[in-house]
């Protein structure tokens, strides 16, 4: 639901339900509401069985890169003296989203009771929650929930009376965007900075501290425990759109709308009933611009390509860009596009971990040009050279940061050129002081 | 980011309650090494900020180069590597809450805190204002940290009043 507005006829409430409720954020409060059910049921199951359920619900990946949970599980290898790991990635920092925070903050035994059923499949014996050093509000409730699970026996050394031993440690971050991609969060784990590893090898092969290693986002976790207790059948039937996207997602909407939140939605859900229905639609007498919908890291979209979009993996790409993280961004017609871009560019340029060439520069240099073309200083061949620099920043690196600043810029010029020509050609006041 | 560094010798910061804190994490983890970041969060809630003697120590208690954790430190932007005032305001400005006003809540923190720029410290010692990217609180805008307490919806009107509550 999109809290703090109460739930939208036209929304699918699971991970949400209880958003809201003060109550559900203690074990009583949770167990009252269904809560620990989930890994009731999972630890009475062959890990093996867990995977194979995750694997029919169809559930795929909620952090962006969408790929199928079932399977990444099913990548680990057989037990061994080595230990496994399951890390949940609580890092959420893509500008735009806001629904980890949310779970985290409201229902934080729903995320508790995911990681131990993710740990129990994949014979992890530890798992650790790394949550962004910003969450102060979220680390504090998470870990009273932490102290609470083991107090009642829901963690530690017999998980629910299974004898299974289940250890949850929370990890905080200390303010790098970058840690949100798995193997740097990995490493500032391990106590390095933040720098991404070349993949292979990848984390379930010799992932945290060299070991096998399963990381899933906070919402995919949270997703884990309905599927055991309503069945794998029911969550792959949740779907109007792509039978590749099956479930609910939760879209976080922002900027330009009158009734921002997170509104839990059926994959396959029209985007324009989220923007204009949900999330209220414009503010009177505006209309819709664009919206970046995956987070700040995929194409801008226009209000045309919203308008027929369809939301889920599959239907944002039909339209140009991606679901990623699913924090829409909306810009109504008062929106400064080629300033927010340039804003956006300065936020990847500062959160480059620097290792790669192409992104250190990259981003750089598109932050660089696009401030002089705001500063009415921009020449003709800016354009061009933005574009030029995108292909150079796209698929060259060891992360997407990268791929990720020049996503929206580029897509920014394809679609909206004219907004950034009135800059260059002094027909628009410089929106910065000279650079 | 200017602000002087006390001359007064160091007093070492991993003792008593905060070196069983840190001690007690040990077993949480296979390596020393990964108790860096909760490691450096003590000292910094300890003393307001990481000197450099405080890093010497921390590399002495993990088994670290005070080189390898200065780089660490460093990486990371929340924490300081010099004093900051007492209360430490982190404000998000990033795009969406940027469409929203962000900057004018910016400006009026800078000038209700005396601060007069991103990064200084008011005359008073009192606050210090950071700009801060994505607080992942989109929906609420403008997020506003002071200290450890999250603030949302804050807008440039109600900045003296969320002022007044941190003397």
């Amino acid at each position: 639901m999109g809290y703090p507005h109460p739930i939208h006829p036209k929304e699918t409430p699971v991970l949400s339900r209880h958003f809201g409720e003060a109550e559900a954020r203690t074990y009583d409060g949770w167990a009252a509401r269904g809560g620990w059910e989930g890994l009731r049921t999972a630890l009475a199951m062959a890990p093996e069985a867990v995977v194979e359920a995750v694997k029919a619900s169809g559930l795929r990946g909620r952090g962006g890169a969408g790929f199928p949970t079932g399977l990444k599980w099913s990548f680990m290898p057989k037990p061994s003296a080595r230990p496994h790991y399951l890390v949940c990635n609580a890092d959420e920092s893509e500008p735009g989203t806001f629904k980890d925070r949310e779970i985290m903050r409201w229902t934080p035994h729903q995320l508790l009771e995911g990681v131990a059923i993710a740990a129990h499949a994949i014979h992890a014996e530890r798992a650790y929650i790394y949550i962004r050093g910003e969450f102060t509000e979220a680390w504090a409730i998470m870990e009273a929930a932490l102290a609470e699970a083991y107090a009642r026996g829901a963690l530690g050394g017999d998980a629910l009376g299974s004898g299974r031993r289940i250890d949850v440690v929370l990890h905080r971050g200390a303010g790098a965007y970058i840690c949100g991609e798995e193997t740097a969060l990995m490493n500032s784990i391990e106590g390095k900075r933040g720098n991404p590893r070349i993949k292979p090898p990848f984390p379930a092969q010799a992932g945290l501290f060299g070991m096998p290693t399963t990381i899933n986002n906070v919402e995919t976790l949270a997703a884990v425990p309905h599927i055991l207790v309503r069945g794998a059948a029911w969550y792959a039937g949740l779907c109007l759109g792509s039978p590749k996207s099956t479930g609910t997602k939760l879209i976080s909407v922002c900027g330009h709308v009158q009734r921002p939140g997170n509104y839990e939605i059926t994959m396959g859900t029209p985007m324009r009933d989220v923007i204009f229905e949900m999330a209220g639609g414009m503010r009177p007498g505006r209309t819709l611009k664009a919206v970046i919908p995956g987070g700040s890291s995929v194409p801008v979209m226009t209000a045309e390509e919203v308008g027929r979009c369809v939301t889920d993996y599959e239907g944002v790409v039909a339209e140009g860009s991606m679901l990623g993280s699913a924090g829409m961004i909306v810009m109504d017609d008062s929106a400064d596009l080629v300033y927010q871009l340039w804003r956006l560019a300065r936020f990847y340029a500062h959160e480059s971990c620097a290792q790669c060439t192409n992104c250190r520069e990259g981003t750089g240099w598109t932050t660089r040009v696009l401030e002089r073309i705001l500063a009415g200083q921009g020449k003709p061949e800016d354009l061009d050279l933005l574009v030029d620099l995108g292909e150079q920043m796209t698929g060259k690196t060891i992360c997407v940061l990268s791929d990720s600043c020049a996503a929206p810029v580029v897509s920014g010029i394809r679609k909206f050129r004219g907004e950034f020509e009135a800059y260059i050609r002094r027909e628009r006041q410089p929106a910065l002081a000279t650079v | 980011m200017s602000a002087a560094h006390p001359a007064a010798p160091h007093e070492p910061v991993l003792v008593g309650e905060t070196r069983a804190r840190l001690e007690a994490l040990f077993p949480k983890y296979p390596t020393r090494q990964a108790c860096l970041l909760p490691a450096l969060w003590l000292v910094q809630q300890a003393r307001g900020w990481i000197s450099e003697p405080a890093m010497a120590e921390v590399a002495e208690v993990l088994g670290l180069t005070p080189a390898y954790v200065k780089g660490v430190v460093t990486f990371y932007t929340m924490y300081h590597t010099h004093p900051v005032g007492r209360h430490f305001i982190q404000v998000c400005t990033t795009s969406p809450c940027g469409l929203c006003g962000a900057e004018d809540v910016m400006r009026a923190l800078l000038r209700e805190t005396g601060c007069g720029e991103l990064g200084a410290t008011s005359p008073d010692g009192r606050f210090t204002v950071v700009e801060v990217e994505c607080l992942g609180a989109c929906g609420f805008a403008t997020p506003v940290l002071v200290d450890d307490d999250f603030h949302d919806s804050v807008s440039p009107e109600g900045v003296a009043g969320l002022l007044a509550r941190y003397p």
